[in-house]
């Protein structure tokens, strides 16, 4: 006779632990909250002050707009000059780091660098580079250069790790050279990612580059902080306005690049509201 | 034209997926490697031209040692010798017309391939080829946007691109219907004797072997067990190869 298998008390497997962690945390919030000594008066003086430097900030006052112009003008350059240099540089040492393409011993001295220009924030990087060359601009684009390749480097060789090896034996088989192989074999298979990877990167580079300055490495973050200190708040505030406009020309513009090598968008398309039939090629795409 | 000396192959040391192979390929006619899967046809295959490494043995290809080969001279070897694959291996984001031109990379300097500069003779050879495998039109299509039967279509002109000695195809019917399976061994059979090569292939489908093949090798457990015209292959020896008997009621 079969016996029906008696039902287990329980058929979902609960944990206890992730309400424990969720009532440390809490206890956690409280503790950390108690030893910043954040009482309600000091909230108050907070707000209060919030108010008179908000009040402060407006209206902008454009007067040194030819200052203004320059810090932006030069962080554009770093920006620009940083993000090509850092993915000609990232190409090469991405694809050598690939495992999946390249020998250990060519890959871990690649994985080292990728890693090392990885570990620190673009604004550590650049304090050293203000210690190595000096103040300015050479000092913002060495460092944002460093950041690229970290960055691009690592996703780059991680989107060659995941193309189809199947497609390079065909190309490998014809007896192409190796180089050969990965224009035709590699390349394509990759290419519209790295421009995602590219457009990011830059888009990234042109907010790091308005910050470098501050520690003395060239751009309007110079500016900025110097507007700080003297309290020129009204211009503090047509600064931010202007570094904001710098942002979002540069995600458009990024958001263009991509349309076009990822979407195959013509420039007409990008004028086009909504892009639909475009966005609709890309559906296929992929 | 290819003769295989005691060729053996192991991935794993003692577990060898092939056993002293012993196969002269005559300068013309089609072969057809049968046996079940996970037999070695196609480690076999890739032993030829070297995409596997094979452990020991002789591949004599033009009366020259294959195996013996490396770097430049493995590849200008590579040339001679095209490959089908069962999924077709075609590089989808590239146009038809730049999977077939891959036939020729072998000729032409990375520097050439990069500015898809290929000589104008590889450009007429390319149209022409894309008209006899009935693919006009579609030069400028992407890969990716072709059928089974299409994809496997441009797979073998890329092949013939490469001008080759020797034609190599590895299951290339197994992705496909049975009347495109049909079309594609026509194809490889026209394209082996207009010119006039020996044309290799590996599949499952005995039936589509029998109708094809001059020459029929049939493989179990990494060994040739029968090598012979399609005539001689009988029930018993079918039985030998692929084991049981069930099947063939």
């Amino acid at each position: 006779m079969n016996t029906v298998a008696a039902l287990p008390a329980d058929p979902f497997q609960r944990s206890v632990w992730p309400r424990v962690a969720a009532v440390a945390l809490l206890v956690y919030v409280i503790y950390a909250a108690a030893q910043m000594e954040i009482s309600w008066e000091r909230v108050q003086t907070g707000l209060y002050n919030a108010q008179r430097f908000f009040g402060r900030l407006f209206p902008p006052n454009f007067s040194r707009w030819e200052l203004l112009a320059k810090g932006l003008v030069e962080s554009l350059e770093i920006a620009v000059l940083a993000s090509t240099l850092g993915i000609l540089l990232a190409l090469p040492i991405g694809l050598a780091a690939a495992r999946n393409l390249m020998p250990p011993w060519v890959t871990w001295p690649a994985r080292l660098i990728i890693v090392m220009a990885r570990s620190f924030h673009p604004v550590i990087v650049a304090i050293l580079f203000v210690k190595a060359v000096g103040f300015g601009a050479l000092a913002g684009i060495l460092a944002l250069t460093v950041a690229s390749v970290g960055f691009i480097g690592k996703l780059f060789t991680e989107a060659i790790e995941e193309i189809s090896l199947k497609q390079v034996e065909a190309v490998r088989a014809t007896g192409a050279p190796f180089a050969s192989v990965l224009w035709f074999g590699v390349l394509p298979q990759v290419f519209s990612r790295f421009i995602g990877f590219a457009t990011y990167q830059l888009d990234s580079n042109l907010r790091n580059s308005t910050m470098v300055g501050i520690v003395g490495a060239g751009g309007i973050g110079g500016t900025l902080f110097a507007a700080f200190q003297r309290f020129d708040y009204d211009f503090v505030c047509a600064i931010l306005i202007s570094i904001i406009s710098l942002i979002m020309i540069g995600e458009v513009l990024a958001t263009a690049v991509r349309r076009i090598f990822i979407e195959h968008a013509t420039v007409a398309d990008l004028f086009r509201a909504g892009g639909a039939a475009s966005r609709e090629r890309h559906l296929e795409d992929d | 034209m290819l003769s295989l000396r005691g060729l053996s192959k192991s991935y794993v040391r003692g577990k060898p997926v092939l056993t002293d192979i012993n196969l002269e390929i005559a300068a013309r006619g089609i072969t057809a490697i049968i046996g079940p899967s996970g037999t070695g046809k196609s480690t076999l295959i890739r032993c030829i031209n070297r995409l596997v490494e094979p452990t020991a043995g002789e591949i004599l290809f033009d009366g020259e040692d294959l195996t013996k080969l490396s770097g430049t001279a493995l590849r200008h070897a590579r040339r001679h010798i095209g490959m089908v694959f069962q999924e077709y291996n075609l590089v989808e984001r590239l146009t038809v017309m730049e999977n077939l031109l891959s036939g020729r990379l072998g000729y032409v300097s990375s520097w050439q391939a990069w500015r898809r500069k290929f000589p104008r003779e590889d450009l007429r050879k390319a149209y022409e080829l894309l008209d006899v495998v009935g693919l006009s039109g579609f030069a400028n299509r992407r890969a990716d946007a072709l059928s089974g039967g299409q994809r496997q279509r441009v797979g073998i002109a890329r092949a013939v691109m490469q001008e080759p000695r020797l034609l190599l195809a590895d299951e290339p019917t197994s992705s496909l219907d049975p009347k495109t399976s049909v079309e594609i061994m026509q194809l490889l059979a026209d394209v082996g004797r207009a010119r006039e090569i020996p044309v290799l292939i590996n599949m499952h489908d005995v039936e589509l072997a029998k109708r094809f093949a001059d020459r029929i090798v049939g493989m179990s457990e990494g060994r040739v067990i029968f090598d012979g015209p399609p005539p001689q292959l009988d029930d018993d020896m079918l039985k030998r190869i692929y084991g049981g008997e069930n099947w063939l009621q």
